[in-house]
């Protein structure tokens, strides 16, 4: 299990070497997520509309390993923008990754920047 | 300006420095102080979660910054190597000297590692430092890369050693703790405790071995085996040691400082050593004869040597509370004051639930007056009161067995109020913080346990306290007359029936307009799906209108199971079905390979659809005539009936015809929870109906109507509301009964679990559903049907709506599916693969 864990690491925007076109922007809902492939990842994207911000991160919840996290409600918690997986609602910081509501580890989160109408991932491979 | 030396950076070192500065007088004394270790002081208690995420930063009491704003000079890996009683100065392993005034020895305790031959062995290591965890940490590693399974000891069955032993467990290797005495925690727990306690370890998967002496490590470099005499043997590759702590006197002992016999800087309860300029605080010295472990009673050394220099009265208790909890988590284990009854000044009383695994004892005075001590096993929710009871010699029940048995029947609880305490209990022991400071605080308007943090230092120590100071906060908030607001979270100040008026008297239309204007930030998996039943209560809307906000079963019209796929229930009004119908549903799972179960409420689940199938298999079912069952909806489920009157002998009416009626009436229908209903044709209750929301059972003259029942956790047998009376007349209260719960409920607060708390409980339901006391039934009436008269088959609306379908696809950039899912044959069915542990 934990190798489809290791798939996943956390990229800054300086590391991006490929920025892949992911989907038009219209294939997100306002301030909810959809579920994007790249390669053998799942990766979560939000449209944090009320905030004007995009940010991705890992599908895989670290909880039970389910790919789910792409389907869950997002918010914040005093200020720090956060999802809360449908399964059993653990939290995550989508800017740092960090569980928190619990001492799971942190997901990895990916830098979104959007151009011409389309949402792109950054990756360092 | 003075100055004062601290050896020591440790927990009660810091502890010190941040006394010290804290009063006034400080500006008159320059602090310096040395640390032995790289880095300043840190959570020497909470070092085990160092293993999780090697943060040692998270552990850090204060950074260096810190020391600098207050004006302390901190000189970290810098051992003092001597000091110079006579002309009152120290000299560092660096040869630097400095001249003190006063000197303050916080230098701890170091592990004590017993003379067992062969100890020296590679692998072998102690648990104190974040040095000793990373060196740990990196055997282990080493360990799991030559594979196979990598087995480690714990040298030692206490506190710490159990901790440890958890640690090994979650790095992957297995785990024996090996203690020498016949018990675990041998100073805290008593053998059948101990019994308990070894039962939780062993489920957690380590293994104790216990009257185990060990007299020689086996191996050649590194460790490979304990030998414990007569051809017993542990195989182990690696070894954890924590067989207890010796202070760190040597410094004391080579300047003359008296010490005693096993070792401790001897002090007075002033906390002076034997040189009047010099004191020792913390697990370095020795008071009453004893070093105490544990960082509390450090913590109050540190103040009195404050107090002490700075001219104020203060002296160390006679009696110093030893009580412990262990912080394993889902372990349970505290002793309090003389758990094991060595003064043999009381008698105890044991409660032992081996079903359960719970281990319960007090020890009461002999004249049955006091509590003197307790063992708590399995359970401790109730240590921080039992505690408080011990500490404050507060007066214990008549029958003291209800202090762990609870008080069975009679009233009241056994505890009393926490408000009962006095004020100078000692609520938060780690920062010393009594029940009186945190009531002022709670007064003075501070009305959030963060706030109280912030202002008291409470609950962030340990946190045992956490529970205790949540209760004393409401408490003396609804003392005060204030109401305890049920604020639904950090989103929007109000409760969920304030938020039910706001939507309706402004007409709000969207979360995102009631966010706007009438909360704060950016919401989230609390506030989100409340306001969506709320609007849903209010409008009647589909959860496919606002998608985003609600729960996850709700996004997609679905119940999410196990591994992300979801399970799919048609209605199947009052449980009556045709076969052609269950040809039907036969062949619709059959087509998409799902898994078929009967449900609690008489219908069937299908389980294992795939989110891009949910759409399909919807229209599927809807061509055939079916619709939504809502099971994914907090909103109403099913009313289940017994075939009644139509062809049971014994039927009085019929419940079935009454059940598909109601059911039908109340589909759709949003709530703060789920509900269910349930008519029965006599009351031989075949349909279980007082174990539902709303129930009927037909007697002579009509309809027995309950409410506010449920099964589940908490069963509870619903609650006559009125007798005897026709249909239409049940289904009148059921509407006004439903409506009233509807709009006064907390969120995910059950008819059941709000008529237990609605004031005057049934009789006042009464008042208000049947003798309109509040003047409101035509409201509740009207509100209901309009609710009734705009139901909408949501899935009918999703699968003729382009692009609400749309959003039914595991990807938006691909029509793969996901990879990730795997299903294991069950039985003539199958299932998704098992979590692992
Ligand atoms: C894993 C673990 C779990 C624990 N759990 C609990 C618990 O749940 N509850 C509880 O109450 N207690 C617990 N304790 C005990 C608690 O940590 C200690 O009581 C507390 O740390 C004592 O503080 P101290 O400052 O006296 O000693 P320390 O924290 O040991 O600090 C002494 C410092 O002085 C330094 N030093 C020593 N000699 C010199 C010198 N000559 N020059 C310079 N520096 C020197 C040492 O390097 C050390 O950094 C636990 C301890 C451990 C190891
Ligand atoms: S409750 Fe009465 S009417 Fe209904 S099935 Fe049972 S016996 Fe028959
Ligand atoms: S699987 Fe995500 S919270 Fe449990």
């Amino acid at each position: 299990m934990s190798a489809l864990l290791e798939k996943y690491f956390t990229t800054n925007v300086d590391e991006v070497k490929v920025w892949f076109k992911a989907a038009p922007i219209d294939k997100f809902p306002e301030n909810g997520g959809a579920c994007v492939k790249y390669k053998e990842k799942q990766i979560a994207i939000f449209n944090f509309t009320r905030e004007g911000k995009w940010y991705a991160c890992q599908n895989l919840c670290p909880h039970k390993m389910e790919m789910v996290l792409s389907r869950g409600m997002i918010g914040d918690d005093c200020g720090t923008p956060k999802v809360a997986c449908p399964l059993h609602k653990k939290t995550f910081s989508l800017e740092s990754g960090e569980n928190l509501n619990g001492e799971l580890d942190a997901i990895a989160v990916y830098p979104v920047k959007v151009e011409e109408g389309f949402v792109y991932l950054g990756f360092s491979e | 300006m003075k100055t004062i030396l601290v050896i020591g950076n440790g927990m009660v070192g810091y502890k010190f420095c941040e006394k010290f500065v804290a009063k006034a007088e400080a500006s008159n004394y320059k602090l310096i102080v040395f640390g032995e270790e790289p880095r300043p002081a840190y959570d020497r208690v909470h070092l085990s979660e160092y293993f999780a995420d090697q943060n040692a930063e998270r552990l850090s009491m204060a950074p260096r910054s810190w020391y600098e704003e207050n004006g302390i000079e901190l000189i970290t890996n810098e051992r003092v190597t001597d000091i110079h009683r006579k002309n009152k100065t120290i000299t560092t392993i660096s040869d630097a000297e400095y001249a003190y005034d006063y000197l303050i020895l916080a230098t701890g305790s170091s592990a004590f590692v017993p003379p067992i031959p062969k100890i020296e062995k590679e692998g072998i290591f102690v648990y104190r430092t974040i040095e000793d965890l990373d060196a740990t940490l990196a055997y282990a590693a080493k360990l799991k890369a030559q594979g196979g399974n990598k087995k480690a000891a714990i040298l030692g069955g206490g506190l710490l050693g159990l901790e440890a032993g958890k640690a090994i467990l979650d790095m992957d290797l297995s785990a024996s703790v090996v203690e020498f005495a016949p018990r675990l925690m041998p100073r805290q727990l008593d053998g059948d405790a101990s019994k308990v306690l070894q039962g939780k370890l062993e489920d957690l998967g380590i293994e104790i071995l216990l009257n185990k002496g060990t007299q020689k490590i086996l191996g050649d470099t590194a460790i490979s085996g304990m030998d414990f005499g007569n051809g017993d043997i542990l195989e182990v590759d690696m070894l954890l040691v924590s067989a207890g702590i010796r202070p760190r006197d040597e410094l004391a002992k080579t300047c003359g400082l008296e010490v005693g016999t096993r070792g401790g800087i001897l002090v007075t309860n002033d906390m002076k050593t034997s040189d009047e300029n010099i004191f020792a605080i913390g697990e370095c010295a020795l008071l009453n004869q004893m070093i105490y472990g544990l960082v509390a009673p450090g913590y109050d050394m540190a103040g009195v040597a404050v107090a002490q220099i700075i001219g104020e009265e203060a002296s160390m208790p006679t009696e110093i509370d030893m009580s412990t909890k262990l912080k394993l988590s889902g372990i349970d284990v505290a002793s309090f004051g003389d758990a094991l009854n060595e003064k043999k000044e009381g008698e105890s009383i044991v409660y032992e639930n081996k079903f359960q695994g719970v281990y319960k004892k007090i020890v009461v005075s002999k004249d049955g007056k006091s509590l003197l001590g307790g063992i708590l096993v399995g359970d401790a929710s109730d240590y921080s009161m039992l505690h408080q009871i011990f500490l404050n010699g507060l007066a214990i029940p008549e029958n003291p067995e209800d202090l762990i048995l609870g008080s069975r029947g009679g009233e009241g609880a056994s505890f009393g109020s926490v408000l009962d305490l006095p004020d100078e209990a000692v609520v938060c022991s780690c920062e010393s913080v009594t029940k009186g400071a945190i009531c002022c605080k709670v007064e003075e308007g501070v009305d959030t346990l963060k706030g109280l943090a912030a202002a008291t230092k409470v609950t962030t120590g340990c946190g045992g306290c956490k529970p205790m100071v949540q209760d004393l906060l409401d408490e003396t908030l609804k003392a005060a007359g204030k109401i305890v607001k049920q604020n639904i979270c950090e989103h929007f100040d109000y409760s969920r029936q304030e938020l039910f008026d706001i939507i309706t008297m402004k007409g709000i239309k969207s979360y995102d307009e009631m966010l706007d204007k009438h909360g704060k930030g950016n919401g989230c998996e609390i506030c989100k799906p409340a306001l969506a039943s709320l609007f849903a209560s209010i409008y009647n809307e589909t959860a496919n209108k606002q998608e985003v906000i609600q729960d996850s079963n709700d996004r997609f019209l679905a119940n999410i199971q196990r591994n992300g796929t979801y399970s799919v229930v048609p209605r199947v009004a009052g449980g009556e079905i045709t076969p052609k119908q269950l040809i039907v549903i036969g062949q619709i799972a059959e087509k998409y390979d799902l898994y078929t179960k009967i449900t609690g409420g008489q219908r069937i689940d299908m389980f294992g659809a795939r989110l891009d199938e949910l759409p399909k298999i919807w229209k599927d079912l809807i061509d055939e005539g079916f619709e939504s069952g809502h099971a994914y909806g907090k909103s109403l489920r099913t009313v289940k009936s017994c075939v009644g009157s139509t062809w049971c002998r014994y039927g009085m009416d019929e419940s079935v015809s009454f059940a598909i009626e109601v059911e039908n009436r109340y589909k759709g229908i949003r709530s703060p929870h789920k509900f269910k209903g349930g008519v029965s044709g006599c009351i031989r209750e075949c349909a279980e109906a007082r174990c539902k929301d709303f129930g009927m059972i037909a007697v002579e003259g009509g309809w027995n109507l309950y409410v506010g029942g449920n099964g589940g956790a908490n069963p509870r047998h619903a609650e006559l509301l009125a007798e005897k009376i026709d249909n239409a007349t049940v289904v009148k209260y059921v509407d006004r009964f439903l409506m009233f719960y509807i709009k006064t409920a907390l969120p995910l607060q059950r008819t059941a679990a709000w008529l237990e708390k609605l004031d005057g409980g049934i009789e006042y339901l009464k008042n208000v559903v049947i003798n309109d006391s509040l003047g409101i039934c035509e409201d509740l009436d009207k509100e209901m049907a309009t609710l009734v008269d705009t139901y909408k088959c949501e899935w009918k609306e999703a699968i003729e709506n382009i692009e609400i379908q749309n959003r039914y696809s595991h990807f938006v950039n691909s029509e793969e599916i996901d990879s990730n899912l795997n299903f294991v044959p069950l039985r003539e069915q199958k299932m998704p693969e098992l979590w692992e542990a």
